[in-house]
């Protein structure tokens, strides 16, 4: 086959996906904020993706934070910098680690998690039945979780955070024998608003990213089993590293001067 | 009966890709009749029913409910017509994550008829129309065997009392007697609500106890149809070949194709 010709496809292939997932995406986020709602589905999803994922993004965040401090020890102290680390946690744990270490977990967890379950019900005929008793797919299925996604996030980062920042706590006051009532104080002082919102707008834009991948590919499952198998996959691979790529685009927004 | 048919097809066609599937169809199906449509797998059966159901958008022709032009309605006032249908489907596509009562009264819930507790009395009494006990509305989908899917799939058809009911294969992977009590439930429900009735098989025990007419679809086109007395006497060798169940006939060219 011709080089060119495959190139062709390949381009052609990528955007045509891009004009499907940019019209599900007005789709689902016009649903989103358009009457009638579904609280109780609204509620179910929240409880699913915030209350659910806490363990999984408290134990991320708390062997970060103590990771973080035992690495920047290791580091700091070769330059007699070791004041630094309780600001260097903070300051990690708030902008980068917290966001993007609960995105990718709960990416995993969550966007697996939504595109298996509205997958099947693509492929048992669910969705359509919704289609029969007058309810809209898109409402119904996916305008919860967008909502669930871009609300739980933010707060899930917020818990990842403190318990980050607790993690570095524990190893710089029991294993490095710093000063605890110094360390607190050197992690207030450093903090800054714009630090956490940044981490907290960034976590909103991650749960969005999560939820519309998991709908995404769910939603347009085919194939049986093998076809929910791959919208599970494609929902985690796609959903990482949308999350990495638009962690540095609001890096660079949030931090370049 | 009416003049006017309560549904009607003219030169409907729908292909996937290079694949056409339905090659210009024309249907009438008059009010309170029953018309079964036969036809061997991938003939278009699954495609004509989503068609007419608005799952599906046919690439060219005519689909005209009450004398309403469907194909091209807007969303809202398709819903509006879809409010007056009932569907049954093949794996009856319960929603696994409902109890079977909240099942049953889904359609009456999304159209906000009438409240929550009202709505259990409801499903109970649809429950009771297909032969099973209040004991069964608190269990979910998962819990029950297939026949009884299929029952409350029944249930839920016809819970909005709806003017249209259509059977997507109703009897598929259910023993003999299962399937009979099914038959038997489809006459008995749409002769009880003077309901028009389109449902689409290759169970020909089924098509002929519940059909008043029925209609041959083979490679896209309506071959036959008549009333199903004459079936026997078609003179159609398509006709003959399937519903005798025959290896050897036209057909046969077509599968080894």
């Amino acid at each position: 086959m011709n080089p060119l010709q495959t190139i062709g496809r390949v381009f052609l292939n990528f955007l045509a996906t891009t004009g499907r997932l940019v019209t599900f995406m007005a789709l689902g986020l016009t649903h989103a904020v358009r009457p009638p709602f579904y609280p109780r589905i609204i509620v179910r999803q929240m409880i699913d993706i915030g209350y659910y994922s806490l363990p999984v993004v408290g134990l991320t965040a708390l062997f970060a934070g103590m990771v973080l401090a035992l690495q920047s020890y290791t580091g700091f102290s070769r330059f007699s910098a070791e004041g630094a680390i309780a600001n260097v946690v903070v300051l990690s744990i708030t902008r980068e680690l917290g966001p993007v270490l609960a995105g990718l977990m709960v990416a995993g967890r969550i966007g697996a998690s939504l595109a298996a379950e509205i997958g099947t019900m693509r492929v048992t005929e669910q969705i359509d039945a919704l289609s029969t008793l007058s309810t809209n797919p898109m409402k119904y299925l996916v305008a919860p979780r967008l909502i669930a996604g871009i609300t739980m996030f933010p707060l899930l980062v917020l818990v990842a955070d403190v318990i980050g920042v607790f993690g570095g706590y524990l190893v710089a006051v029991y294993k490095l024998g710093f000063n605890p009532a110094n360390y607190l104080q050197n992690t207030w002082n450093f903090l800054t608003p714009e630090d956490l919102n940044s981490g907290l707008v960034k976590a909103a834009v991650f749960g969005f990213i999560v939820s519309l991948m998991g709908c995404y590919h769910g939603y347009n499952s085919r194939g049986g089993a093998q076809g929910v198998g791959r919208a599970t996959t494609n929902a985690v691979v796609s959903a990482s590293i949308l999350i990495l790529c638009f962690d540095f685009i609001l890096t660079v927004m949030f931090f370049t001067k | 009966m009416s003049d006017q048919p309560k549904i009607q097809l003219r030169g409907v066609c729908k292909s996937f890709g290079s694949k056409v599937v339905l090659d210009g169809i024309d249907l009438d199906v008059g009010v309170g009749e029953s018309v079964v449509i036969i036809g061997g797998s991938g003939t278009g059966k699954s495609v004509m029913l989503k068609s007419i159901l608005g799952l599906l958008t046919p690439d060219s022709g005519s689909i005209k409910i009450d004398g309403t032009e469907v194909t091209t309605l807007g969303s809202a006032d398709r819903e509006h017509i879809t409010n007056a249908f009932g569907m049954l489907f093949q794996g009856a596509a319960l929603f696994d994550s409902l109890p079977v009562w909240e099942n049953v009264s889904f359609g009456l819930l999304a159209e906000k008829r009438c409240d929550r507790s009202h709505a259990r009395d409801i499903a109970i009494d649809k429950l009771a129309t297909v032969g099973m006990s209040a004991d069964v509305a608190d269990l979910m989908p998962a819990e029950l065997s297939g026949g009884m899917q299929k029952r409350v799939g029944l249930a839920r058809a016809i819970a909005t009392d709806p003017d249209v009911i259509f059977f997507d294969e109703p009897t598929t992977g259910l023993d003999p007697i299962m399937a009979d009590v099914i038959n038997d439930l489809i006459v008995k429900v749409t002769r009880e609500m003077g309901a028009t009735a389109l449902s689409i098989t290759h169970d020909m025990a089924s098509a002929r106890k519940i059909a008043n007419r029925i209609a041959m679809l083979h490679e896209g086109k309506i071959i036959w149809q008549g009333p199903v007395a004459e079936i026997d006497r078609s003179a159609n060798a398509f006709v003959d070949q399937f519903i005798h169940g025959r290896a050897d006939g036209p057909i046969q060219m077509a599968v080894r194709a």
